[in-house]
């Protein structure tokens, strides 16, 4: 269980990216965290690992407190793939990029090469073990992020912006990541402007706006219409299967396949 | 006018092309957008119509690019500059790192056109307010989020008024707001005149913006033609991997549910 209380972080500079956010979020839930550019999203998320440290307030995983562990330690618990991989490959082999996090937290032969190997085929780069990262383009460098974090196996995994740059079936294969990390029960928190994505993939909806959490809850309930002028405060619209069902007056429909089934539901009528 | 006529390329070290013959016109004022599948050869060709392969970064370029009635081979580096500029996926990339504050980001790439103050200082103004960047200007240009970044290279690149713009994913990581923005900018510039090629895997974006989209696949161009027929084209899903907007989406999933698409139709009017 993760637990952030009255949060805050403020950058050299004085920019209150994180303003006060307190959250609970349990062991096996599918988390997607959405606001405008800025809104301290980001900030918020690298707490987790002990990227950042709080200005006031705390994390509390697993009942310790972040605070007294080294980010060495968080690693082992949260792992978190970067919005840009290139802040994050170094390695000249696909395999040996993936291999450097489970090895560092001591998984040895035959484990760590089949954590490789799992991580390789849920990122579709099992055909590259061998290429350079960087031979690879930036949506494949950034399933290799993706990757290398999989691998890892911790309990906890945080993707940032994981469908950025990927085409359909690139967003196809991070879905049925998440799908996976939450039949392992284990925890996926992830940043996304992709509201398709978000409406269809995760369990819960976090808001954020300025730093603040300002909506909370399953996207059915974050989507609905009377939600909509707090998440244009925020720049975002709802998805627009959302904005079909309620002009129809079916409801709040935040996907495709909702809509579909309120729409068969009502013509079945 | 920019045109490819017979245009293949290979990268520096490669053993074979990765596009391969490819004629593409953009008009003045024309706005195309370019689809399809990671490694298609979306990236590449937005690095051969922009001049900078083979200029900048070699290998091997067959055909012709010109542009404004100049073949292109014959332009020194600036005079390329000049006329087509180019955005990439990661603003990263594209950060001067020898500004102080965002202002001076954005005004740098007037500023090197030789402009006289006033006018740079107008131009970055301009683009800052198109942008809403405001509230940044005063910022450093490396304490920024991912879409806020984004949004400070486009500017960068509007404040030039470049004759042909040449873009690689410009919203990847904007708010659902931001990308509007920039699609509300790259409208407002079009009708100064200016030819715009867009590489996107927001096809929901594509499709208010574009004359004409065309898709790459396999390094050839594969579809061609007007907005609707491309982006309403059957192969997208399947054969192109790239993902239709959300209105023929829900069109088509209210037929497969048997209900009247014109009834959705009118709920997204």
């Amino acid at each position: 269980m993760i637990e952030t209380q009255s949060l805050v972080h403020v950058y050299e500079g004085g920019t209150r990216a994180v303003d006060g956010v307190t959250l609970t979020i349990e062991r096996g839930e599918a988390v997607a965290i959405i606001g405008q550019n800025g809104s301290g999203k980001s900030t918020l998320v690298r707490h987790l690992n002990g990227l950042l440290r709080p200005t006031e307030g705390r994390i509390v995983i697993d009942g310790v407190d972040a605070a007294t562990r080294r980010v060495a330690q968080l690693a082992a618990t949260v792992g978190l793939a970067f919005q840009d991989p290139d802040r994050q490959i170094f390695a000249g082999r696909v395999r040996n990029e993936v291999s450097f996090g489970p090895r560092n937290l001591g998984l040895v032969e035959p484990e760590l090469s089949k954590a490789v190997d799992e991580a390789l085929r849920a990122t579709g780069l099992d055909g590259d073990a061998d290429t350079n990262p960087y031979d690879l383009g930036y949506s494949r460098r950034k399933l290799l992020a993706l990757a290398s974090i999989l691998a890892m196996r911790t309990p906890v995994v945080v993707l940032d912006e994981p469908t950025t740059g990927q085409d359909a079936r690139g967003v196809a294969l991070v879905e049925a990541i998440v799908a996976s990390l939450r039949d392992e029960r284990r925890t996926t928190i992830a940043i996304s402007h992709d509201m398709r994505f978000v409406a269809q993939t995760f369990d819960r909806v976090i808001v954020m706006r300025a730093g603040r959490v300002v909506l909370d809850g399953s996207p059915a309930e974050v989507f609905d219409e009377p939600n909509w002028p707090t998440l244009a405060s925020t720049y975002l619209e709802p998805p627009l299967p959302a904005r079909v069902g309620a002009r129809m007056g079916l409801g709040c429909t935040p996907t495709e396949a909702s809509l579909v089934a309120a729409l068969a539901a009502r013509s079945a009528r | 006018m920019l045109e490819l006529r017979g245009v293949s390329y290979r990268y520096a070290g490669y053993a074979k092309p990765v596009l391969h013959e490819v004629d593409l016109r953009l008009a003045d004022g024309e706005i195309v957008g370019l689809i399809g599948p990671n490694e298609g050869g979306k990236s590449t060709l937005c690095l051969v119509a922009s001049g900078l392969a083979p200029a900048s970064i070699g290998g091997q370029l067959t055909g012709t690019l010109t542009i404004d009635g100049t073949p292109a081979a014959g332009l020194k580096t600036h005079e390329l500059a000049e006329r087509v500029v180019v955005g990439f996926q990661n603003p990263n990339t594209q950060r001067s790192g020898i500004a102080a504050t965002v202002f001076e980001e954005i005004a740098l790439g007037p500023m090197n056109l030789g402009l006289p103050v006033p006018e740079t200082v107008a131009r970055t103004r301009e683009a800052v307010g198109r942008l809403r960047l405001d509230h940044l200007v005063e910022r450093d240009p490396q304490r920024l989020s991912g879409g806020q970044a984004q949004l400070v290279a486009i500017a960068s690149l509007l404040a030039m008024r470049p004759r042909h713009i040449i873009l690689d994913e410009p919203t990847a990581q904007l708010d659902p707001e931001g990308t509007k923005l920039v699609g509300e900018a790259l409208r407002a510039l079009a009708t100064t005149g200016t030819s715009l090629l867009i590489a996107e895997h927001k096809t929901d974006l594509l499709d208010g913006l574009c004359h004409r989209v065309i898709a790459v696949d396999g390094g050839r161009i594969v579809l061609d033609g007007p907005t609707d027929t491309v982006l309403g084209d059957p192969r997208l899903e399947g054969e192109l991997g790239v993902e239709p907007p959300s209105r023929v989406r829900l069109a088509r999933a209210a037929e497969d549910a048997g209900v009247d698409p014109q009834l959705v139709a009118a709920a997204l009017r």
